[in-house]
């Protein structure tokens, strides 16, 4: 079912959310992403109606619901800590939206055990929520909301408090949910990878308002501005001056550099370019890549696959390499290197 | 974790710990032994008997009242803030601040015969000077900040995020209180219970100038004291602490047992 809100504004505590507006289509998987503190679960909240905007409606199916409190919605919240209830069973948790709207006890069984089933959480039917693990919360929190028949369903940071090895399968059930009940989700996040991998939409977020809305791979490629840029990675950011444009070729200074990117219009602008768009080498490729300069290494940071390289270009530049060419190469801080790029993989962000 | 360090300063607490808690034990444990042999003959006299139904009674009315009015103003200050929630925080420690005495007059004036309020109440029948209604309403004031202030900290120590995640599954804010957050705090509401309880049923100040009658336990303790003095009263005295702490005990042995494990 669909969501829209319209120019919603709320202060609440340390945590705003500014003039959003925003649709969200019937069946569609929405991932809004962001940092701590954006106001992402405060949007969710009002959402499902557990705050009422100070400014602006919020529309559920077309329907005004600003003034409607929670329990009318049907909305699904699944919270940061799945909070099952403590002192109800799996089962009794599952089929409690049930037992409140007043579902007889026969039919309420069958509907819980047919959702158990679907997830794969049968046999923790008389299992204490203190006694599962975050895998199975995470599942029983999802089958709860589920079970009232949701019009949207919302789940805040619904994978950072699994481990790594758990984050997997329920990342994987999620989509399986999405696609099985056709139910439209909202899920906020501040991991990239959970917004590339799950949605068919994003919106980034910061400081209270939605700065970017798009489909993940519009919004990785194309930030609008400096926030979302860094936020999905783009760690090499300068600002630059373009000046002149040849052939779908831009020239753009930045400091002493002339960085070659596709794209036109004079003036200034942000460049950016990817740290694992930029390749390292210790002699100069002979490749068709536009970009080549010769730099020195200043920090070598081991993140576990990759290492990330800091190399002074004249201006302060960071690449991945994996851990294998890193030996190969013998790179170590002081190392003199080449670093690569192609003029297709420089952003040109138009600064305000 | 088994005191095993050896610091002065861990010993010279530890003893000292020791002293406060013989100050404490000696009196009740030397009111029960001398009064040992009058027990019996105290237990079969019919004004000690009266007196300790009374306050038993009106203890327990006592405590349902403070949990019907106490416990939602508890959810209110646990749940939502407002402007004069600090003043009302201090509202509610008032009782425990001024000496009860003082309390039993200023409920005296208030609810007194002469009183606007005290008139209101005779007209349908009820007084509050020397009557059970008075015993209660002397109890009421000292006791009931015991109950609100157990079931506000019951109520704050539950997640905020079942009730939200109860709401959306479409309870209302009652079905939330009464399926969630009432079953999650009901120890510290029962703790609640038998603290006002015991508050209730050893207060002695208010209840003797509001209601003088039906003598309680403690006020007829004291009057055989005057009349008697510390011989005639000593047995009653020993009776008083042993079923005081023989029901205090029963009772928090109960709470402290959920029937179901709770987080």
């Amino acid at each position: 079912m669909s969501l829209e809100l319209k120019g919603v504004c709320k202060e609440f505590g340390d945590f705003k959310v500014r003039d959003v507006n925003l649709a969200v289509g019937e069946g569609e998987y929405f991932v809004v992403l962001g940092p701590t503190g954006a106001g992402k679960t405060l949007l969710l909240e009002l959402i499902a109606g557990f705050h009422r905007p100070d400014e602006g409606r919020v529309y559920i199916d077309g329907t005004d619901v600003t003034d409607e409190p929670p329990e009318k919605r049907r909305v699904g919240y699944v919270p940061q800590s799945y909070t099952l209830f403590p002192h109800m069973t799996v089962e009794e948790n599952i089929g409690f939206g049930l037992k409140v709207r007043g579902v007889k006890k026969e039919e309420r069984l069958k509907l819980v055990e047919r959702l158990m089933d679907s997830m794969g959480i049968s046999k923790l039917r008389g299992r204490l929520p203190m006694t599962l693990s975050g895998g199975e919360r995470q599942r029983v929190a999802i089958a709860r909301a589920l079970a009232v028949n949701p019009r949207l369903l919302l789940l805040d940071e619904p994978l950072s408090a699994l481990d790594p090895r758990t984050k997997e399968p329920i990342r994987r059930e999620l989509r399986r949910v999405h696609e099985a009940f056709g139910v439209t989700v909202i899920h906020v996040t501040h991991d990239q990878l959970e917004a590339l991998m799950l949605a068919d939409r994003i919106g980034i977020m910061n400081d209270g308002r939605l700065v970017q809305v798009g489909e993940p791979r519009e919004v990785f490629l194309n930030p609008k501005d400096e926030f979302v840029a860094r936020f999905v990675g783009f760690e090499n950011l300068f600002e630059g001056e373009v000046e002149a444009v040849e052939g779908g070729l831009a020239r753009v200074r930045v400091g002493d550099l002339v960085i070659e990117a596709v794209g036109g219009g004079l003036g200034a602008c942000l460049v950016g370019i990817r740290p694992e768009d930029v390749t390292v080498s210790l002699k100069p490729l002979s490749s068709s890549a536009r970009n080549s300069f010769r730099g020195r290494v200043v920090e070598v940071e081991d993140m576990g696959a990759l290492i990330s390289l800091s190399v002074d270009v004249g201006i302060p530049f960071r690449a991945l390499v994996t851990k294998r060419s890193f030996t190969d190469m013998g790179l170590r801080v002081g190392s003199e290197v080449y670093l690569t790029f192609k003029a297709s993989s420089v952003r040109l962000i138009r600064a305000k | 974790m088994w005191l095993r360090e050896r610091s002065p300063f861990v010993i010279a607490s530890a003893l000292l710990g020791v002293l406060i808690l013989l100050f404490l034990i000696l009196p009740v444990a030397d009111s029960i032994f001398t009064s040992a042999g009058g027990l019996y003959a105290a237990l079969m006299s019919e004004g000690v008997r009266r007196s300790i139904t009374t306050s038993f009674y009106a203890a327990f009315i006592t405590t349902l009242i403070a949990l019907l009015l106490g416990v939602p103003l508890a959810f209110i200050l646990s749940r939502y803030e407002f402007p004069g929630k600090r003043l009302i925080d201090s509202v509610i420690d008032i009782p425990i601040l001024i000496p009860h005495n003082a309390a039993g007059i200023a409920l005296l004036m208030l609810l007194g015969p002469r009183s606007p309020i005290g008139s209101l109440f005779s007209g349908v029948g009820i007084s509050f000077t020397d009557t059970l209604f008075g015993v209660v309403a002397a109890m009421l004031f000292v006791s009931s900040p015991f109950m609100i202030r157990s079931a506000e900290e019951a109520f704050k120590s539950i997640d905020p995020s079942l009730e939200k995640v109860a709401r959306s599954l479409g309870a209302s804010s009652f079905q939330t209180f009464a399926h969630i957050l009432l079953p999650l705090s009901l120890r510290g509401i029962l703790t609640g219970c038998l603290l006002t309880w015991a508050r209730a049923i050893s207060e002695f100040g208010a209840v003797v100038i509001l209601a003088y009658n039906p003598k309680t336990a403690p006020v007829y303790l004291y009057d055989v004291f005057i009349s008697e003095g510390l011989k005639g009263s000593a047995p009653i005295n020993g009776l008083l602490i042993i079923l005081a702490l023989a029901v205090f005990v029963g009772l928090k042995f109960l709470a402290a047992k959920p029937t179901k494990p709770v987080y």
